[in-house]
């Protein structure tokens, strides 16, 4: 394998790394930390792919990353979260190794599903396809088990650098169009859901999402 | 097994124990820098255990043989592991009796005596601390084994000697796993070593301590034991971090030349590794001990994450 | 005749008849005490030869012989090979150590007719031989079935107990379930090979479906007897009920006269094997193990903790065994060689081990009349001779280096090692969290016997009237050396062992370990030197001289002056024995960290009571989920049947009116 290739593999690898971190992660402000880190390790892949296949819409989609995923959106998130005085702890529903025992189980399923698409793909990371679908599923599940709403942003954004990771990794990114269509939503979305954290608060004086029960017409 | 071997075998084992106070002497110092002390100096870990060898023991009435063999079997384990963790070299020729997984039941052994022994006096504090020690070990002991899996796949054996060899000096290839399996060893390195965030080497409180509750009868001689043993152990546990992880720069077998630099690596390596746990300890809090579990959880599960990897990308490659 | 007499088969069953004579002279002396425990030495006697007949037999030919018992058209068949001759090694190394201690034991028990236990005790050993030595479905079943009725008799020696007859109850029903199983299993294979001879019906290569059926039903049959999970509920309340001798041979060699058959249906009478199997003997044997070793951690009475602990062990032997399958599925002879060895050597390590602690238990029991580890503590000075010889078998099943415990973990690890070159995906990937169960549960393992050996021997007794305990006799402590010198000699040198089970791996897949592996008698190489060694005799010794080394020194440099003062504790004066942790504080983590899994009920008292209790119950949920709907269906479905009970006479000639007019319409037809 060539150099490339493994320098990609070992931050496929550490995306992973960074995945489980955030499942085992109590704490928001830690979330959005490795979030940041998560960004950064996807904007060093796209570089290394962009320089190891000389493409170089692949340099302004790692630009695009570092300025979007390591530097806005953290900022904002920290905001909100100054902002809103948000309790340290998140709340989970399910304890963390019983989460991490499911994330590894959906590690292998992801895997096993990459298989045959990643040998149809030519490039030269196609053995991190499976990585970056297993980071999908695990931003999922951290969706899934936390309470806080914010928890479930940063859930939110780190399955879209998973799936921007698949796209990289498969096919050397998606058109430059659609990326900033992607960067975009991405945006406009974080946005959304700041607006929304203010009212929820307002509603609710918390951040519970389990408070969405009461929602329910009787 | 050729005598220079041999010779470098007991070399390596004479300079892990005569350090070993000086590694954690180190580590202490850099916390005390840390937190803006003076400190005691890196040489206060050798008077601690000079003051100690020259008291008297002093032993419970009802203190059986076992609680005065156990500080002797603990020390002897502990020696003989750090014979089997290359530091300078790869060739040694006790490494043949004991491979990895030996290595961590050696270990087992010595903390299995240690627990035996604080439940001996039959105080409150020697058996809670058995416990929580038995507790912390038996979820920290398999991730320590699964961390070792990874590099023994990757070399194809679990010899360690042969698997330092393979990492060292084969053709440069990142292993992604191994980025797994080294979270999971500093994970399992706090917990082993009663480190912050587990336990606190400096805490008599004793609500929170773990190692120091099982030792808390022990004096004299069998104390300066048991502190030297511990001090061993760490130095165990970061020259296998070096060498699993930062191996490179130690010498191949009969490299006679390679030598002082090995040497002059292994200095570098374990000056920046021990300031590097000052800092760990420096910036954490230590856990509630039902948030351990939970800690030494995830670093069992990394380390199984890491194996994992490694077949996935391994088998497609 | 001479020939006869000269072969190992008939000296074995010579032995068998020793023992049945021996069991009928204990009858005839009745309630005479000490009489009757003078007839154990001479099982022990027995035991010893069928351990060194077994010995020679290991790599012989197989010799088979008709006995002209049994049916008129099927006569018991019995044949003694390697995989037979393994077993009866093990259970004569077993019957050895654990009769010596009977004979301690049995001085005073609480057995109500010790002569009837005499005959008892050696009909249940004679028939595990017959089990191990019959060829021929019929005999195994007859063999089979006369051992699962001579335990439970054994089981419920103290019968007035209600919940000792309670146990014995769910034994027996579970043992039948399990038989009904072996049975219809045979006759699956009985049906393929058109008899019922083992012999016939190795034979013949059955259709893979067929052959899927009868391992499943083994799997169940055999599985009741070991203990697999789900089957395992009676094992917790049978093993503490009997008499500490009979536990430790139910433990030690009955569960393993099931590995026995379940080895000797998969490997000897089946001939291809479906990696299907070996997933699941795998999953079913590490959850086993751990579920094992989770209830091993929160018990409280000594025995029941060391039942929980062989549900663990048997489970890691079924996972070592479903390894072996999934690698003789895949055609890599040699691995599976590898695992089936550690499988084999577990089975024996585990034997002895539990012959070892149980009889230590035994001697526990006798002098102190406590089994709860609340009223225990503190022995090792009253008990010297059993807490020292305990602490051999605590640390080996601890699976600590250089005793036998480790060995066959450290070579099953290894199997689990090479696995990676399986070829399947998923079952690649299935590894890795195998063996992430298996050290999980090796590494519990470990503190449940620092909990164990810890709160009954070391610490403050818990009770004034352990003050008084008295050492174990001259002929319970030849019982244990003898059984703890094993622990040691198999973990010393595991290379001379290994070369011995390699005929079994041999006969069983045609293919062994081979030389590579026991060339060297100090050094124990699976594959390749480089690979992986581990030399047991050379570590002890290191150990061992390091220990002196550093001792001389601190003489030498130092001193040895010592002084006794009363126990420091933080300062705190006024300790007593109730301020040690207790064996539930030390379940306490355990159930915290695992609560799913245990059925906890917890009453906490008020801060305001004045007469607080604490009371805590850690159950099985499986006892909620499974066995308890099953109970009450049979209940359910016999109350209906109950409704054909009239007891008026002619409805019942009715029903056989129907019957017989029913039956001859069918025969019509």
């Amino acid at each position: 394998m060539s150099l490339a290739g493994q320098i990609v593999n070992l931050i496929a690898a550490l995306l992973l790394l960074v995945s489980f971190a955030m499942l085992s992660q109590r704490r928001v402000r830690d979330l959005v930390d490795l979030f940041m880190i998560q960004g950064a390790l996807l904007a060093a892949a796209t570089l290394v792919t962009a320089v190891a296949t000389g493409q170089s819409h692949l340099y302004y989609s790692a630009a695009l990353t570092v300025a979007l995923k390591v530097i806005v959106l953290p900022l904002i998130l920290r905001r909100v979260l100054r902002r809103l005085a948000l309790e340290t702890d998140v709340e989970l529903l399910i304890n963390i190794p019983t989460t991490m025992l499911v994330g590894i189980a959906l590690v292998v399923v992801a895997f096993n599903m990459a298989v045959p698409i990643s040998q149809l793909a030519g490039t030269i990371t196609r053995g991190a396809l499976g990585i970056a679908l297993a980071c999908v599923l695990l931003a999922f599940l951290m969706m899934i088990t936390r309470r806080k709403a914010l928890a479930q942003v940063v859930g939110f954004l780190s399955m879209e650098n998973g799936l921007f990771f698949a796209a990289t990794s498969v096919t050397y990114g998606m058109p430059m169009v659609v990326e900033l269509g992607i960067a975009l939503d991405v945006l406009v979305g974080t946005f959304v859901f700041g607006v929304f954290f203010f009212r929820i608060r307002e509603t609710f004086d918390s951040l519970d999402t389990s408070h969405f029960e009461k929602l329910k017409d009787r | 097994m050729s005598p220079g071997d041999l010779f470098q075998q007991v070399l390596e084992v004479v300079i892990a124990v005569f350090i070993a106070p000086l590694l954690v002497g180190w580590v202490n110092q850099c916390r005390a820098w840390l937190q803006n002390r003076t400190g005691a100096g890196i040489w206060q870990p050798y008077q601690v255990l000079h003051k100690l060898f020259r008291k008297d023991a002093v032993v419970a009435h009802n203190a059986s043989g076992l609680f005065r063999v156990t500080p002797y079997i603990v020390f002897a384990s502990m020696v003989l592991a750090a014979s089997l963790v290359p530091m300078l070299a790869t060739a040694l020729p006790f490494a043949a009796a004991a491979d990895v997984i030996a290595l961590v039941g050696l270990l087992a052994l010595a903390r299995v005596f240690m627990a035996l022994a604080a439940m001996d006096v039959g105080t409150a504090f020697g058996s809670f601390g058995a416990r929580r020690e038995m507790l912390v070990a038996a979820l920290a002991e398999p991730a320590l084994l699964m961390v070792f899996f990874m590099p023994a796949l990757i070399a194809r054996s679990t010899s360690l000697g042969t698997i330092v060899e393979a990492l060292a000096h084969r053709p440069f290839v990142l292993h992604p796993s191994l980025a797994f399996a080294a979270v999971a060893f500093v994970m399992v390195l706090l917990a082993e070593n009663a480190r912050i965030p587990i336990d606190n080497p400096t805490t008599h409180l004793e609500l929170t301590m773990i190692h120091e509750a099982m030792i808390l009868e022990y004096s004299g001689r069998h104390l300066a034991l048991m502190e030297w043993a511990h001090a061993l152990k760490l130095v165990i546990y970061s020259t296998i971090g070096i060498a699993l992880f930062l191996p490179w720069g130690i010498a191949e077998a009969g490299d006679w030349p390679g030598l002082p630099l090995a040497v002059l690596a292994i200095t570098l390596k374990l000056l920046a590794g021990g300031a590097a746990l000052a800092v760990v300890e420096s910036v954490s809090a230590k856990l509630r001990i039902f948030r351990a579990p939970e800690f030494l959880a995830s670093a069992f599960l990394f380390a199984v994450l890491g194996v994992l990897t490694h077949l996935l990308l391994a088998g497609r490659a | 005749m001479s020939q006869f007499l000269q072969s190992p088969l008939s000296s074995i069953l010579g032995v068998v008849a020793f023992w049945l004579a021996l069991g009928t002279i204990g009858v005839a002396l009745g309630r005479d005490r000490d009489g009757v425990r003078f007839v154990y030495p001479a099982t022990a006697l027995g035991g010893a030869l069928i351990a060194w007949l077994a010995g020679t037999a290991l790599g012989a030919d197989p010799v088979s012989l008709v006995l002209p018992l049994g049916l008129p058209d099927l006569p018991f068949h019995l044949r003694l090979d390697s995989l037979s001759a393994f077993f009866l090694f093990l259970l004569g190394l077993a019957v050895t150590g654990v009769s010596l201690s009977a004979a301690g034991y049995f001085r005073a028990g609480s057995s109500p007719s010790p002569g009837l236990t005499c005959l008892q005790y050696h009909v249940f050993i004679a028939a595990m031989v017959m089990v191990i030595l019959a060829d021929d479905a019929y005999a195994f079943l007859v063999a089979w079935e006369s051992m699962a009725l001579a335990s439970y008799f054994l089981v419920t020696t103290d019968h007035r107990h209600e919940e000792i007859r309670a146990a014995g109850f769910l034994y027996l029903v579970v043992a039948h379930v399990g038989a009904i199983a072996l049975l219809v299993c045979f006759g699956v294979l009985q049906g393929q090979a058109g008899s019922f001879t083992f012999d016939a019906m190795r034979g013949v290569t059955i259709a893979a479906p067929w052959a899927g059926v009868a391992f499943s039903l083994a799997l169940v049959g055999f599985g009741a007897k070991a203990g697999f999970l789900p089957l395992h509920a009676w094992l917790p309340e049978a093993h503490p009920a009997a008499p500490s001798p009979v536990s430790a041979l139910m433990s030690g060699v009955m569960l393993k006269t099931a590995i026995y058959g379940l080895l000797r249906v998969t490997f000897d009478l089946l001939h291809t094997q479906a990696s299907a199997w070996g997933v699941v003997a795998l999953v079913i044997g590490l959850v086993t193990a751990l579920f094992g070793v989770m209830f091993a951690a929160v018990q409280t009475d000594m025995k029941r903790l060391l039942a929980y602990s062989s549900i663990e062990n048997v489970g890691v032997v079924l996972g070592a065994i479903g390894l072996a399958i999934v690698f003789r599925a895949h055609g890599m002879a040699s691995l599976a060689a590898l695992s089936l060895v550690a499988a084999l050597y577990h089975c024996l390590n585990h034997a002895v081990v539990k012959s070892l602690l149980f009889s230590a238990t035994g001697a526990v029991l006798h002098a102190t009349d406590q089994r709860s580890l609340g009223r225990l503590g503190g022995l090792i000075h009253r008990m010297p001779w059993v807490a020292w010889l305990a602490l051999v078998g605590a640390l080996s099943l601890a699976g600590l280096p250089p005793l036998n415990g480790f060995v066959s973990e450290w070579l099953l690890l290894q199997s689990f090692l090479f696995s990676p070159d399986i070829p399947d995906g998923y079952l690649r990937m299935l590894v890795p969290l195998a063996t992430a169960a298996l050290v999980l549960a090796a590494a519990f393992a470990a503190y449940v016997m620092v909990k164990f050996y810890g709160v009954v021997f070391l610490g403050q007794p818990r009770e004034p009237s352990l003050e008084t305990a008295h050492d174990a006799g001259p002929w319970e402590r030849a019982g244990l050396v003898f059984l703890a010198v094993w622990c040691v000699l198999l973990g010393l040198f595991p290379a001379l062992v290994i070369r011995r089970i390699d005929a079994v791996t041999v006969q069983l897949l045609g293919e062994g370990l081979g030389d590579a592996a026991t060339r060297d008698w100090l050094f124990l190489t699976p594959m390749a030197t480089e690979r992986a060694s581990y030399g047991p005799a050379l570590f002890l010794a290191v150990i061992a001289s390091a220990v002196l080394a550093t001792f001389a020194y601190v003489r030498v440099r130092h001193h040895g002056r010592l002084r006794r003062a009363p126990a420091w504790d933080c300062g705190y004066p006024a300790q007593t024995a109730r301020m040690q942790d207790t064996a539930e504080g030390f379940g306490q983590p355990v159930k915290q960290i695992f609560e799913p899994f245990f059925r906890i009920e917890r009453v906490i008292p008020d801060p305001f009571d004045r007469a607080p209790r604490y009371w805590s119950k850690t159950e099985d949920r499986l006892w909620y989920w499974l066995y308890l709907p099953v109970a009450r269906l049979v209940a359910a479905v016999s109350a209906q049947v109950a409704r054909l009970q009239h007891g008026r006479i002619q409805w019942y000639l009715v029903y056989s009116f129907v019957t017989l007019l029913a039956l001859l319409i069918f025969i019509r037809l």
